[in-house]
């Protein structure tokens, strides 16, 4: 059924009985042309866009839990590509596109929300690092501007711009075009869709083995749901990517970290944009629904416990309270934690591997949301043509051998 | 005496009467209610709206779970705070409560209109809607149109407008158990374990009092208890302290009020307290949580849990109602009833929803008491707009329907689905649970590895059987249960049809189900709602709760402020700040600083400090930085490098750590000499730099940059202890122990000569990139003849103490010399003028020697260095990297923006490719004209070439240049 | 926040007291010369990144100053061992699987 306002008013007069299931509960099938291990929000969108765009219908999305219940249900959901490299402004920028009509696309309301992100300067070396970011984002042709702090302040009432704080704001660069979107109805829009279309997601089934042929080839995977046969396997599980690839006896150059994240209670209209501070490791933007939504760090151990230490909320809490004072008296209503895949460069890997059929998608650290719908559109195409993308093309695992990184952390000197 | 205030019991001080209002109304109340018992002594349950349909709402629990009866507390002076329970705030004299979520009030409240329009407003009605024409712009409709008015709707109370007065406190403690719960069970546990005087017991409790439902039963008992307790050295009390999270190795975080409660605010006196409590064993007593029944229309303001009303009776002398209908899956409603009946109510039914009254005689006692008790009958609806009326009663078929059979008037219904045991914390540890069917609960089976853990008293199962119910779920209705409102999650307005209308949708798992319908989301976290939610779920699906699963367990158990987390870390004391032991003199004479890691840097000195830094700053700094680069150039300047990093190496096999850590040859470097070093990491790319300075064969004096201090330092000792052990080297941090002041310019030697003792100046005998040790003004000094800056120049290492005097006396020398002092931006100046790098400026991270120009650094004949091998790797050879070169606009004048990208043509439509970026750009008082660093491809070919920076409204055509604007002969060096 | 035994101090302590410094019993090949781009890049990057126990290197940064290794389960965050550093994972640690979890409720 098409979601519109005329299904909810008729829905609504006849007693709402006639609303069917968003997504089937199938079970597996003993082979697929594609299966793709991790039904997150890439994953989803993967197999959304290789039925939609290359009409690769049978495909099977593998998920150990329920669908969008990894990093894509546990983030603060915070969109933008006013990133430094060309290839990395390539692929976000990509993502943004895509983001601004997916809605419709997917006919599901993904709340895509672009109300602004600001990211705050607080030393002159920050100066200098945001404003060649700026610079190199409008050559490429995305919008992102430098903002003095009495015009951050404009943008963001409640942002505390007084010169006596620890580490005063020095100005802040804005993306008007970023934004949040709303996580959970991301991963269930590509599910509806990709469903829809013929693709087979299968839940509470856990991949756990990989087969090859004799010449190396993946033949299709074993799982708890028993085997399932697959020429070509696209890897998307995000923080257990190193344990998936290890089936297929690939070492990634992936540490698996915890990253907490919080809200409040929800409150009325206070937060208009998203703000984001590198520098003193505070990200914050409130949503719809009324909750402050807060970032806080990764824990400084790799982990997959999803549990985090309280000093690390803490320290997020302490530089909320520093750049919005009236938030002190609010309180935190959920901690949460979630397991980050972490490349060296904190670029994502997106390709394929040395293993012939098998593909991997991962890598996106902290920062993976906002690329949903960019990633599983790019990774979809180099999955049916068996070759890159051209935005995903820079993306490559051999970048680690050659040295050739897509470095956004070593700029900024912070995690992004 | 209130209209529902009993004559006399309860734990309330009658002869202390308390004023408060409640949204402007004036009530009293007494010393030991909360704001909710004092509410319903006055006849008030109406007390809030509902999060999405505005529904009035009345208080339901007397404790943390309570979902409807959110309020803000405000207390003048900025200390305003939303969304508090009534049944958690203490009441004390001048309380200033307000209701929430409605507009204007709480009586008439617009938004009550949502729930004429609800049959369109089910579950995740959002997804499917405002999603707005393409044509009319989609996405852009949902941002500028529907998503505001959905915010402004949303939310519950209002954050304070301006920053909180009060202060926080934090303590860490350590214990051998700490009990969480201060009922029966905590306090015996409690009393038991610190019989033994060795063992340090922590007992907390979120309430005022220690007691728990002894409160309620057998006060006197919990009197006792707490009294033989308190006089244990070995026990610390914690009351109003909330065991809200629960992490690895018995690590527990407790949010404990101080001054909220009380009458009076002091300033200086924290309002709250976080303790971090590391036990060696955690033993939960946090007992157990009432279940709400999902029948229609169970939230109007008048339906209460049974053992609330219960609660406000005994232990707070009010009188929930007087006429009183009770819905019941267990025993303790009856001790409800027959506690209200004496006190006065009227009983009018006891409506057992099971086919058998419960254990033993209970329900032949009600009767006897002239109660009716009606087994296997259900609520079918009530009526009261802004308060309960009546109820519609029905009789459970065997097909599990409900047919009407008859109705009451009632002021109030209490009702009873069983109790849920609060293994929250257990489970926020990551403890195995297992269901248990006779109470429709989980229960903790097995503690998570690495916790010491254990649950006990109710919160463990342990109740008696009155307390136990396995009902769950919505109870049966007359004909179709999607055409009423039987709420699960009060506070979210989720009724028992959202829940089936996700399961009709295809969201099973109870995570799904959550998220969809939100249940269990709201501010208490679906203390009353996840086991009803859970029950319509399984029951819906077919399936065992179990199969369901449990939705995870958060920390906090309930809301923690912002400002417990934060604590002092406030303004300065947010960060650690570090000065140098100039910078009073420094402040004194006009500084400006700039942080640059945890340090405050004199940025530049700003003669007469500008009324408003900020606007005229920058013309006034950029007067002041050319001011100060002249002094340096024409006579001398003076600079506070005391922040660099400084590392001393000892040892044997100091030459030859430092030959492996850097790129440079050490080993060959002669005592007394110094050189300009370069570090990698093993990738290959520059991380730090400084000077290598030999004082003796095994003892070096090594600079890093301020930045990098810790970092580098930490690196070395990770090499010396990890990977190099065998080496015969000590290093240790001098950071702190050397302040630096350098000295350049032409006539810097002038001001130190006669200062120094012990130390020949002369170029001969002290050339450049010389060290030597000696005294200056009499104290022991370190002194480099090295330059940051072009000029002749020195580095006076002096002991941080003894810093200050010498800094005075070179100041006023310098003054009388025309010079003075200069800030970091000056000195960055000064060093681009000579091309030389700041590591983190003009490197990013993804630079090497060779790019930067510095190639020559590298021991060629080093077998390895940190670096070396990733310096070999494909694309750190490639051809075409960036390099970095020096840039001048075509209009001289112009300085560029630090940066800014670089293109090779004119046209540089979007999406170009960057050949290039601006690293340093100044306006150089010594050149009269704009300069810059720059890394381009391939640029060192460049030079000469003319390239183009497209900027927003124009293309600034620059010229590659050498990176060395000034004396490129070095001819400066010597004076 | 962990419990950490310092293997060197012999006591339990902070977390916050430490830092924690990567994967352990990692090898840096040598000479530059005799080792490839693939080993080079494993070396510096590829990791094993274990779901069940790790060896890892801990620093007491704000203690003894001294590196120290650690094995711990990455699925419960408890540690097994913690043993100075230069000497051999204890054998009895693994590399093992963690635990099993069962899923839970």
């Amino acid at each position: 059924m098409k979601f519109s306002l005329f299904s909810l008013l008729h829905q609504g007069l006849t007693g709402n009985q006639g609303w069917q299931p968003q997504w089937r509960d199938p079970a597996p099938k003993p082979a697929y042309d594609v299966i793709i291990i991790g039904a997150g929000g890439h994953g989803l969108a993967t197999a959304y866009y290789l039925a939609k765009e290359h009409g690769i219908r049978n495909v099977a999305v593998l998920e150990k839990g329920w669908l969008g219940g990894g990093n894509t249900g546990r983030n603060t959901t915070i969109i933008r590509s006013n990133y430094l490299w060309e290839e990395s402004e390539a692929l976000y920028e990509h993502s943004v596109k895509l983001w601004e009509t997916l809605s419709h696309e997917l006919n599901y309301n993904v709340m895509y929300s672009p109300r602004g992100v600001m990211m705050l300067a607080h030393s002159v070396h920050d100066v200098q690092v945001t404003k060649r970011h700026i610079h190199a984002n409008r050559l490429a042709g995305i919008d992102n501007e430098w903002l003095t702090p009495e015009q951050a302040q404009e943008f963001c009432p409640i942002l505390n711009i007084s010169r006596d704080i620890r580490y005063p704001i020095l100005g802040a660069a804005l993306q008007r075009r970023g934004g949040v979107a709303r996580h959970d109805a991301v991963a269930w829009g590509y599910a509806r869709g990709a469903d829809k279309l013929g693709v087979d997601i299968i839940q509470n089934c856990e991949v756990t083995a990989i087969r090859r042929d004799a010449s190396g080839c993946v033949t299709g995977v074993e799982t708890t749901r028993g085997p399932i046969s697959a020429r070509r396997i696209g890897v998307v599980a995000a923080g257990h990517t190193s344990v998936v690839m290890g089936m297929a006896g690939i070492r990634m150059p992936l540490e698996s970290f915890p990253l907490q994240a919080l809200v409040s209670e929800p409150v009325k209209p206070l937060m208009p944009c998203v703000v984001m501070s590198n520098t003193i490791h505070a990200y914050m933007s409130q949503s719809d629904k009324g909750e402050l939504v807060i970032g806080a760090g990764t824990d400084q151990y790799t982990s997959y416990s999803q549990t985090g230490g309280l000093h690390i909320s803490q320290h997020t809490l302490d530089a909320i309270c520093e750049l919005f004072p009236m938030t002190r008296r609010l309180r935190m209503l959920r901690n949460w934690g979630g397991i980050v895949d972490v490349t060296p460069d904190r670029s994502p890997i997106i390709g394929r591997t040395p293993v012939p059929g098998l593909f991997v998608n991962c890598g996106w650290g902290t920062g993976g949301f906002k690329a949903t719908p960019g990633s599983g559109h790019v990774f979809a195409a180099t999955i049916a043509r068996e070759e890159p993308h051209p935005i995903a093309a820079p993306f490559t695992l051999e970048r680690f051998t050659t040295g050739r990184l897509i470095d956004e952390a070593a700029a900024a000197a912070v995690a992004h | 005496m209130t209209a529902f205030r009993s004559p006399a019991g309860g734990r309330i001080d009658r002869s202390k009467p308390i004023r408060f209002t409640f949204d402007g109304r004036q009530m009293h109340g007494h010393a030991g209610d909360t704001l909710a018992s004092a509410l319903l002594a006055n006849g008030v349950h109406l007390v809030g709206r509902s999060f999405k349909y505005h529904r009035p709402r009345g208080i339901l629990s007397a404790g943390p779970e309570e979902p409807n009866a959110l309020v803000t507390i405000d207390r003048g002076g900025g200390r305003e705070t939303p969304n508090l329970r009534a049944t958690q705030v203490e009441l004390y004299e001048g309380l200033v409560a307000r209701s929430q979520n409605r507009l204007p009030g709480l009586r008439f409240d617009i938004g009550g209109i949502n729930n004429a329009f609800s049959r369109f407003l089910g579950a995740g009605f959002y997804y499917k809607t405002f999603m707005g024409p393409q044509a009319l712009g989609g996405a852009k409709l949902w941002a500028r149109l529907f998503e505001p008015a959905i915010r402004r709707a949303a939310g519950l109370g209002r954050a304070p407008a301006g920053p909180d007065p009060d202060r926080y406190a934090n303590r860490f403690a350590h214990c051998e158990v700490l009990v969480i719960g201060g009922g029966e069970a905590g306090l015996a546990e409690a009393l038991r374990r610190s019989e033994d005087p060795a063992c340090r017991v922590i007992l907390c409790d979120e309430q005022a009092e220690f007691g728990g439902w002894m409160l309620v039963e057998a006060p006197e008992r919990a009197d006792e208890m707490v009294k033989a307790l308190s006089a244990r050295p070995n026990v610390t009390m914690l009351r109003r302290s909330q065991a809200f999270g629960a992490y690895a190795q018995n690590f527990v975080a407790i949010a404990q009020q101080l001054t909220d409660p009380l009458a009076t605010t002091d300033a200086e006196a924290p309002c709250e307290r976080l303790w971090q409590v590391r036990a060696g064993e955690v033993v939960l007593a946090s007992g157990a949580i009432e279940r709400p029944l999902v029948f229609p229309d169970n939230d109007r303001p008048g339906i209460l849990l049974a053992g609330a009303a219960e609660t406000y009776l005994r232990r707070y002398g009010v009188l929930p109602g007087r006429k009183i209908v009770i819905l019941t899956a267990c025993d303790t409603a009856y001790g409800a009833a027959f506690a209200l009946q004496d006190a006065g109510a009227e009983i009018v039914a006891i409506a057992e929803t099971r086919a058998a009254p419960g254990a033993g005689d209970i329900a032949a006692r009600a009767l006897a008491r002239g109660i009716p008790v009606l087994p296997g009958t259900t609520i079918l609806g009530t009526t009261g707009h802004l308060r309960v009326s009546s109820v519609r009663l029905g009789r459970i078929r065997p097909d599990g329907e409900a047919e009407p059979s008859g109705g009451f008037t009632a002021d109030t219904v209490l009702m009873s689905g069983g109790w849920t045991p609060s293994i929250h914390l257990f489970s926020q540890t990551k403890g195995k649970l297992r269901w248990e069917e006779g109470l429709g609960a989980y229960l903790p089976a097995l503690p998570a590895p690495g916790q010491a853990i254990r649950v006990i008293g109710a919160a463990a199962g342990e109740m008696p059987a009155g307390m136990r119910s396995p009902a769950l779920g919505a109870l049966p209705v007359a004909g179709s249960p999607d055409r009423v409102k039987a709420f699960v999650d009060f506070q979210n307005d989720v009724t028992a049809r959202d829940l089936r209308l996700a399961t009709r949708e295809g969201f099973r798992s109870i995570e799904h189900v959550k998220r969809y319908t939100t249940t269990g989301m709201a501010t208490d976290q679906g203390k009353t709602s996840n086991l009803n939610s859970l029950g319509i779920v399984a029951a819906e699906t077919g399936r065992s709760v179990p199969e369901i699963g449990l939705t995870t367990f958060r920390a906090p158990y309930t809301p923690v402020t912002f400002g417990l987390f934060a604590g002092q870390a406030r303004g300065d004391l947010f960060d650690p700040v570090r000065r140098t032991p100039m910078h009073d003199w420094a402040e004194r004479n006009g500084a400006v600083f700039e942080d640059v890691g945890t340090w405050k840097r004199a940025h530049y000195f700003l003669p007469r400090r500008p009324v408003d830094a900020t606007a005229s700053g920058h013309a006034a700094m950029h007067e002041a930085v050319q001011a100060e680069c002249r002094k340096v150039r024409e006579a001398v300047g003076l600079f506070d490098a005391s922040t660099l990093g400084k590392i001393e190496f000892v040892g044997p096999d100091a030459a030859e750590f430092l030959e492996r850590a850097y790129v440079n040859p050490v080993k060959g470097l002669a005592v007394g000499r110094c050189r300009y070093a370069l570090l990698l990491n093993e990738a290959g790319f520059i991380i730090d730099d400084g000077i290598i300075a030999r004082l003796a064969q095994d003892r070096f004096h090594v600079t890093t940059t301020t930045g990098g201090a810790a970092r580098v330092f930490g690196m070395f000792e990770d090499y010396l202890q990890t990977e190099w052990p065998d080496l015969k080297v000590w290093q240790t941090s001098v950071t702190e122990h050397w302040a630096v002041i350098a000295v350049q310019g032409p006539r810097s030697r002038e001001i130190i000569a006669d200062l120094v003792e012990g130390i020949e100046l002369s170029d001969a005998a002290f050339p450049h990139m010389a060290v030597r040790e000696g005294r200056i003004t009499g104290t022991p000094c370190r002194l480099f003849r090295v330059s940051f800056t072009g000029e002749l120049g020195y580095e006076i290492n002096i002991p941080a103490g003894l810093a200050l005097p010498l800094w005075e006396k070179l100041a006023e020398r310098a003054a009388e010399f025309g010079g003075g002092p200069y800030g970091t931006e000056a000195m960055h100046v000064l060093r681009a003028e000579k091309g030389y790098i700041i590591v983190a400026q003009d490197t990013d991270g993804t630079m090497t020697p060779e790019d930067m120009g510095l190639g020559w650094a590298i021991g060629k004949k080093k077998p390895d260095f940190i670096g070396k091998r990733g310096l070999m790797r494909p694309d750190l050879t490639a051809s075409g990297r960036k390099q970095l070169v020096g840039l001048v606009a075509e209009d001289r004048s112009r300085v560029l923006e630090e940066g800014a990208q670089i293109v090779p043509d004119i046209l540089a439509p979007a999406g170009s490719h960057a050949i290039g970026h601006v690293t340093s750009a100044y306006s150089s008082a010594a050149l009269g004209h704009g300069i810059a660093l720059a890394v381009i491809e391939d640029g060192r070919n460049r030079i000469g070439q003319l390239l183009h920076i497209p900027m927003e409204r124009e293309t600034i055509a620059v010229r590659v240049v050498e990176p060395v604007f000034l004396d490129p002969e070095g001819a400066r060096l010597h004076g | 926040m962990l419990l950490i035994r310092c293997p060197w101090c012999g006591m339990d302590r902070p977390e916050i007291e430490f830092r924690h410094a990567g994967a352990a019993h990692i090898t840096r090949p040598g000479p530059p010369d005799r080792v490839s781009d693939e080993e080079w890049a494993a070396f510096l990057y590829l990791r094993d990144n274990p779901k069940g126990r790790v060896a890892e290197r801990w620093r007491h940064v704000h203690g003894c100053g001294r590196f120290f290794n650690a094995v711990r389960d990455t699925v419960t965050d408890v540690f097994v061992v913690t043993y100075k550093a230069g000497e051999p994972r204890p054998p009895e640690t693994g590399p093992g699987e963690s635990q099993p979890t069962e899923a839970r409720p």
